[in-house]
């Protein structure tokens, strides 16, 4: 029981990370129904801004967090502008295509920046053992659980209770009409990329924590894994994100633990592959008929 | 105009006929040196392998030379880059052989290029001795082609039978990296010999090789609360599955093998205190390490990394085999290399019937204070 007990914070732990990451796939997806693949690199340069914070500037965990948030998310915006926005009108393959270059060119100048050897991480949040019971749990990884929960509640909260989260969600339901209702459309757009790109930032620099890596291709297994995350609670729906990010991590860690490790990915993907097949709009996605 | 083409093809031929008797003049007079070529990757991502057994070569050839060289010839080595491209070994090789004739080659540096050249130089019968190819067909069914390396699956045994006799381990896990063969191969051969000891294997996990995730396994070794844990695999993945064990309070000792070198640089804290199985130690009370360590210092303003110290032990060995010879004749050369004996910096280093080193000391290192301190010499 306690083996298990412990498997279970092992996945939460990561599913955290996942759900912070998936959260950036699916508010951009929910307001211009793009699947932004580049997220996994923000992701990854996100870390190596953590990294250079924290190495070349010894700044504190808050100024690290802060910093490498704030980074990506002008970083975020930026590539909407340069990359998607030329292309809100173009048909919805166009963008796609496009957020694959966008992929690539990042991983590709990380490459050439930060060159192919992985840097280490350095501990920037204090490291103990904390018993509960009889279960020991370290405190990275409660600070990793800590940190995503309440960044999560913040952005639900906004969202919903504030006045640009209202006009999110109005985008997100209908851009035209939410143009005739006076919402600046464009502004709300860069508002969700820069949301989505500092949680996906957050998310890596916990990645990088965890795993003690920063490299250039350390976006694409987290990336890859918090898409299907997203897909799996509902592509466009943030508490579906969420929800989604726990369960991959759950189902990853205990694929494992308790069946094969090979077969961990394996089984990771075979859910995207069910969820498409069964019910494509997710978790908590609702069936849309189709308007003809 | 039909003039002028005529006339640039007359010239053009001129040209190449300089430079095709140009090539055969610098292959023909070539009595005063003795010409050996070295191969391996010294550009790409393997380059740190094939640069450090380079440098190792070169500076053994420089020191041969100081002290008279073969017979009083100069030994002259030649190096090509192969990019860890087996196309780029193969073409490497067949210039050494045509263009530069050589005698003899040390290389390939790893087992891949070593293995796509292995059919061409077997048919030639060239005299081969591979520094650092850990691969077990490099040298099977090739009598012309020797290696100075150890095996992985003896450096395997020799971490087993370490665990067993001084550590004084009774129970043993194994974390290894599935789908490598490296990984594999050296868990495998720690297992037999551990429970020919009489010691359990209380647990085996694997991870994938893209898995940065180590959680799930090491909770369930730390559940299994062995004496030591052996996790052959490379820096890049020993290094996170060390300081996550140690984050999680895991107390048992971790043992692994060669690929662990390195691992002092970076994740120094947790790695503190364990062990691994390599070719050489640089703290080595031994004066033949201390003088290469000193000598190749001095050269390169770095610490030799155990390629370093392979490399340079295998032009010794294949200078002293042609010194045996007496003769830079291919077949006298292999009889003679069959038979040599050195003691070099990564132990004594002799050839059994595959032409795989035989009986050669495993040293063991331990990790202490972001270093790497000698341990103990085990032969299996």
């Amino acid at each position: 029981m306690n083996l298990f007990l412990q498997q279970v914070i092992n996945g939460l732990n990561v599913g955290s990370i996942y759900a912070l990451i998936a959260i950036g796939y699916t508010m951009v997806y929910g307001i211009i129904k793009l699947i932004n693949f580049a997220h996994g690199e923000i992701m990854m340069f996100g870390a190596y801004f953590a990294f250079i914070a924290a190495t070349s500037f010894q700044m504190p965990v808050w100024a690290v967090l802060l910093l490498s948030m704030t980074i990506m998310a002008i970083i975020g915006v930026a590539i909407e502008f340069v990359a998607y926005r030329p292309l809100r009108n173009a048909p919805r393959l166009s963008a796609l295509i496009t957020a694959i270059g966008v992929s690539l060119f990042l991983q590709n100048l990380a490459l050439i920046i930060f060159k192919p050897e992985p840097k280490v991480m350095p501990k920037i949040f204090p490291e103990m053992i904390i018993k509960i019971g009889s279960i020991e749990i370290s405190s990275t990884t409660l600070i990793t659980i800590g940190l995503s929960l309440v960044f999560m509640v913040l952005l639900d909260l906004y969202i919903r209770k504030t006045k640009q989260g209202r006009a999110m969600r109005a985008v997100s339901e209908d851009k035209d009409a939410a143009i005739l209702m006076g919402v600046n459309v464009n502004r709300t757009i860069s508002l969700t990329f820069a949301l989505g790109s500092a949680l996906g930032a957050l998310g890596g620099v916990l990645y990088s924590v965890a795993y003690i890596q920063v490299y250039p291709t350390m976006g694409v297994m987290p990336g890859l894994k918090a898409f299907i995350a997203a897909v799996l609670g509902g592509i466009g729906i943030v508490p579906g994100a969420m929800l989604g990010g726990f369960i991959i991590g759950m189902v990853e860690t205990l694929t494992k633990a308790y069946l094969s490790t090979t077969w961990a990915d394996a089984i990771v993907f075979g859910i995207l592959i069910i969820v498409l097949l069964f019910k494509p709009t997710g978790i908590l996605g609702k069936n849309t008929r189709e308007k003809v | 105009m039909k003039k002028r083409v005529v006339s640039v093809l007359l010239v053009g031929m001129l040209v190449a006929s300089i430079f095709t008797f140009a090539g055969c003049s610098s292959t023909g007079s070539s009595n005063d040196v003795i010409k050996l070529g070295f191969i391996g990757p010294t550009t790409g991502d393997a380059a740190i392998y094939g640069s450090s057994a380079e440098a190792g070569a070169m500076l053994a050839a420089e020191e041969i030379n100081a002290a008279g060289g073969i017979d009083g010839k100069d030994v002259e080595i030649i190096a090509y880059d192969t990019k860890a491209d087996q196309t780029e070994a193969v073409n490497a090789y067949n210039r050494l052989r045509d263009q530069d004739g050589v005698i003899a080659v040390i290389g390939g540096t790893l087992s891949g290029e070593t293995l796509a050249m292995k059919d061409i130089m077997v048919s030639d019968n060239m005299p081969v001795l591979s520094p650092t190819a850990t691969a077990v067909e490099v040298t099977q069914d090739a009598p012309n082609i020797f290696r100075a390396c150890f095996l992985d699956d003896y450096q395997g045994a020799a971490a087993a039978n370490f665990s067993a006799d001084t550590l004084g381990a009774k129970t043993a896990a194994l974390l290894v990296g599935a789908g490598n063969p490296y990984s594999e191969g050296v868990s495998k051969a720690f297992e037999t010999a551990f429970v020919a000891k009489g010691g359990s294997i209380v647990g085996t996990e694997s991870y994938g090789t893209t898995d940065k995730d180590f959680s799930a396994q090491l909770t369930k070794i730390k559940e299994m609360n062995p004496a030591v844990v052996f996790v052959p695999d490379y820096v890049q993945t020993v290094g996170p599955i060390l300081q996550k064990a140690k984050e999680m309070g895991i107390t048992a000792k971790f043992v692994g093998a060669d690929g662990w070198d390195g691992v002092q640089v970076e994740y120094a804290d947790a790695a503190q205190g364990n062990y691994f199985t390599n070719h050489y130690a640089a703290d080595s009370p031994s004066q033949t390490v201390q003088d290469f360590i000193t000598a190749y210092t001095t050269k390169y303003d770095k610490v030799p990394n155990s390629f370093a110290a392979l490399g340079y032990d295998a032009v010794y060995t294949m200078v002293s085999a042609i010194k045996t010879a007496g003769s830079t004749e291919a077949e006298s050369i292999i009889t003679a290399l069959a038979a040599t004996e050195h003691a070099g910096v990564t132990g004594n280093l002799k050839f059994n019937e595959n032409g795989d080193p035989k009986d050669k000391e495993v040293t063991i290192i331990k990790i202490d204070g972001g270093e790497l301190k000698y341990e103990a010499t085990v032969v299996n």
